[in-house]
């Protein structure tokens, strides 16, 4: 564990991406099976441990340490993982540095009624750095800035194969990876994929921003705000993937239980809003039923989801990744024919000759789930990840809108220690200020250090970790759109709502009022 | 505040002794004062009269000018109008000292800054048994028990070893932190060269005056890029991403602060070698120094004092908050 440990905390440190990849690659040479692979599970998010949650880490500490004292810790540390890890009474000595296959069995083993245990014991039995290891891999999200793509660069450039093959092998697989590494590291024979559902990895789109492109090489699509999925079906079983190629067939039996041809495909996944005469309704509708593992008939009923279909990876047992775009799409609208279509459709293309019109048509287009613009190449292949010249999104431009920041908390992981998340409010025709949204990014590191300091000399009250400010500094937020809600006193929320900019030069009361922000509503 | 004590006010610019008209570390000018050590934070400008070990002076006298002195060395006292003042040892950096003062039967100790671990570049912290304890609480949450240093140089040493091609460029506090690094390289066994950014020079040299004896120091000013390849460089922490790095060899940043124990820190100052080495007395240093001494008030200055408040309330000890303003945190950070 300890090795494992130190490489964390390398990678922490390190702040190049060749350094990092080297790091990792090192490691996985020079470590064994299992462990290499849990390694790199916990590097690629690829663990649950369902007995271990956050609030049991938080509930074990207030077993040894005193509550209160904890929660200062916690909030003075901005992680819980690494509040306890240096908090843990004890260094460890006792103990023969256990394996990650042995921590990785206890957690497996651990139940939601002997979790306090068993985390206790094996707390006791690490020093501090492999405790904060081991409470990261526990509850998922290592915070070490290496993505899983990173992570699977790193295993490639290892055993010096293709990163390609490496992603198409890997959703086939579950951790600790023994038949990849296999592969890999011995020269074992390819994992024969042909009866098993797996994921391809998707294919994605740069900013368009200022990027040229010859428009008569690109076809026009509607962005859709849903959530990307991909349905795939082989040997009689489906499998729905989200993007990241997690599994999410138990959230959406309708959907699964519809798909009942061999084939991949590629597409945005929402759900019908009543109110809005059946047309796909906002993000805010489709996200009541993300992350359920068991879906109630009501809301099957009152949200029923289905899938707009953007391209095609594979029909029957042929793999068509890499025919043009437009022979794909004629394939794709074939395809879908065979389909129900109250499940199922097309996503639509736009004509249009030239970008004045489909800026206009983009920024005409206030529906609630359309998010944007997509370009794709005509002639291109479905490759994997971003790829220069082949796909580009075009977002609608974002609504913007003068808050007054309300309350101020300190901020997690990078952010920690300084106030960075802000609650931030309008106000209503009675003069009152009432909250619409809380953000903790768009800032610069500059700006994050100036509003540190303006919560900290503005503080009027204090409720725990939260400070409530002098009600006198304008925020500038962008959002994505706005959406009534019941959770808000002021009957609204937005969707990723992010500071663009300090208005020092903005007197509080011409903040924005509510009325304005409800007239955005979509 | 008690009635027992009325003759120390402290106020959020620093600790007040009415009876005789001298204030300790204000941190606005005043006629008198007593200065606990160097610090720029304890020790500022513009004060008419000051207090202090010979040391601290000297430091003083270094970065502020000659002022109007007056030389208390250790374990001496003076009185006046009933109070009677001496100075001991703190451990922070050289010439830092607790206050204690002795009025009508009460015995006050304000340490400054302290540390309890060995430091070979000053005296260590020596307990002085008390009614009023007034200390420093930089580290006062669990969170902060720092490790032996040794092994936090042995880290460096190995960095060092790895990186034959590069230098170790540690930010360290120019006084104090810088020296006692240096010094505890040189415990550790290291003898080659230690190359320093210009704003550590004097201070090395006025430690190496005082008897703290440092070793092979050199200029980079003076240094050719290839010269500091695998080798160690210092600079104050300001300078660690500042222009100046740039002509020293791809260097590996390291930070020499308490503060290095939480990884987020190191990394919103991307520091690839964090080096937990403190001035300041740890949780369990400050905890068991108010244990050893027992004093019937514990009365916090600066730092996270809501954790040492609670602690003392779990324990039965009496202590409250002073929130005196203008104390920066180690480091500045």
């Amino acid at each position: 564990m300890r090795q494992f440990a130190k490489l964390i905390d390398n990678l922490i440190y390190t702040r190049s991406r060749n350094a990092k990849l080297a790091l990792i690659a090192d490691y996985l040479k020079s470590t064994l099976d299992p462990h290499r692979g849990w390694a790199l599970a916990a590097l690629t998010d690829g663990l649950d441990f369902s007995a271990v949650k956050s609030s049991t880490i938080r509930t074990l500490a207030q077993s040894r340490i005193d509550p209160q004292l904890f929660k200062l810790s916690r909030d003075h540390v901005g992680d819980t993982a690494e509040t306890v890890a240096l908090i843990w009474p004890g260094h460890g000595e006792i103990c023969n540095d256990p394996t990650v296959d042995e921590v990785v069995n206890t957690l497996h083993s651990t139940t939601r009624m002997n979790a306090l245990s068993t985390l206790g014991t094996l707390l006791d039995t690490l020093d501090a750095e492999s405790r904060y290891a081991m409470l990261k891999l526990a509850t998922g999200g290592m915070r070490v800035g290496v993505s899983a793509r990173l992570a699977k660069v790193a295993f490639a450039k290892a055993f010096a194969v293709s990163v390609d093959q490496v992603e198409e092998y890997w959703h086939a697989f579950s951790p600790p990876y023994t038949e990849l590494f296999a592969w890999a590291d011995h020269n074992a024979e390819p994992p024969d994929l042909s009866r098993i559902p797996y994921f391809r990895p998707f294919m994605l789109a740069h900013p368009l921003e200022d990027t040229v492109l010859n428009l008569a090489d690109y076809v026009a699509e509607w962005k859709w705000d849903g959530i990307r999925v991909q349905l795939c079906r082989t040997h009689g079983e489906t499998r729905m993937y989200s993007r990241g190629g997690e599994e999410i067939s138990a959230s959406f039996p309708d959907i699964v239980s519809e798909f009942k041809c061999d084939g991949v495909v590629d597409g945005e996944l929402m759900v019908r809003g009543d109110y809005q005469g059946g047309e796909a309704a906002s993000f805010n509708a489709l996200q009541q039923r993300l992350g359920r593992k068991k879906v109630s008939n009501k809301m099957l009923e009152e949200a029923p989801a289905f899938v707009r279909l953007y391209d095609i990876m594979v029909d029957g047992k042929a793999d068509v990744r890499l025919l043009a775009w437009t022979k794909r799409r004629a394939i794709l609208e074939h395809f879908v024919k065979q389909l129900p279509k109250d499940r199922f459709d097309l996503s639509n293309v736009i004509e249009a000759d030239s970008f004045e019109v489909l800026e206009n048509l983009r920024d005409s287009a206030r529906e609630a789930a359309i998010e944007g613009l997509m370009l794709k190449r005509r002639d291109g292949a479905y490759l994997s990840g971003r790829r220069t010249g082949q796909w580009y999104k075009w977002k609608r431009d974002p609504l913007v809108a003068d808050c007054v920041m309300m309350y101020a908390q300190r901020g997690n992981g990078r952010r920690a220690s300084f106030f960075s998340d802000y609650t931030f409010g309008c106000w209503n025709d009675r003069g009152e200020l009432l909250p619409v949204g809380k953000a903790y990014s768009g800032f610069t590191d500059e700006e994050l250090k100036w509003l540190d300091t303006f919560v900290r000399s503005n503080t009027i009250k204090r409720y725990g970790p939260v400070r409530e400010v002098k009600k006198s500094l304008v925020l500038e937020v962008a959002f994505d759109s706005i959406h009534k809600s019941r959770r808000h006193k002021s009957g609204l929320a937005m969707r990723f709502p992010r500071i663009v900019r300090i208005r020092k030069d903005k007197p509080a009361e011409e903040a924005d009022i509510i009325s304005t922000l409800q007239k955005m509503v979509s | 505040m008690t009635a027992h004590s009325h003759w120390i006010e402290p106020h959020p610019q620093g600790v007040y002794v009415r009876p005789a008209d001298i204030w300790i570390d204000p941190s606005r000018p005043s006629a008198n004062a007593i200065i606990t050590h160097g610090h720029a934070d304890h020790a500022r400008a513009g004060h008419g009269h000051i207090i202090a070990t010979p040391e601290t002076l000297a430091i003083v006298e270094l970065r502020y000018g000659k002022t109007q002195c007056k030389v208390l060395h250790v374990g001496d006292s003076f009185t006046i109008n009933g109070v009677r003042f001496s100075l001991h040892p703190a451990g922070h950096v050289l010439g830092s000292a607790q206050v204690l003062m002795e009025y009508d039967n009460e015995r006050v100790v304000v340490t400054g800054d302290f540390k309890r671990r060995h430091d070979p570049t000053c005296a260590a912290f020596e307990l002085v048994p008390c009614d009023i304890f007034i200390t420093e609480a930089t580290f006062g949450l669990p969170v902060y028990c720092h490790p032996p240093t040794e092994f936090e140089i042995a880290k460096l040493l190995e960095q060092q070893a790895i990186h034959s091609d590069r230098c170790i460029l540690i930010g360290a506090y120019a006084l104090g932190k810088a020296q006692r690094v240096i010094a505890e390289l040189r415990a550790a066994g290291m003898n080659g060269p230690i190359y320093l950014h210009g704003a550590l020079e004097k201070m090395c040299s006025l430690y190496d005056d005082w008897g703290v004896e440092l070793g092979d120091l050199r200029p980079v000013a003076d240094a050719d890029r290839d010269d500091m390849r695998g080798q160690i460089v210092m600079c104050p922490p300001s300078a660690l991403h500042d222009r100046w790095s740039r002509r020293l060899p791809d260097p590996v940043t390291a930070f020499a602060s308490g503060w290095m124990r939480l990884r987020q820190r190191a990394r919103q100052k991307n520091i690839e070698i964090p080096l937990v080495i403190s001035d300041h007395a740890d949780w369990n240093e400050l905890t068991q120094t108010i244990k050893q001494l027992n004093p019937r008030e514990t009365w916090i200055t600066h730092g996270s004092e809501d954790g040492l408040l609670r602690w003392a309330e779990l324990n039965q000890i009496k202590a409250r908050a002073l929130s005196m303003v203008g104390r920066d945190d180690e480091d500045g950070s």
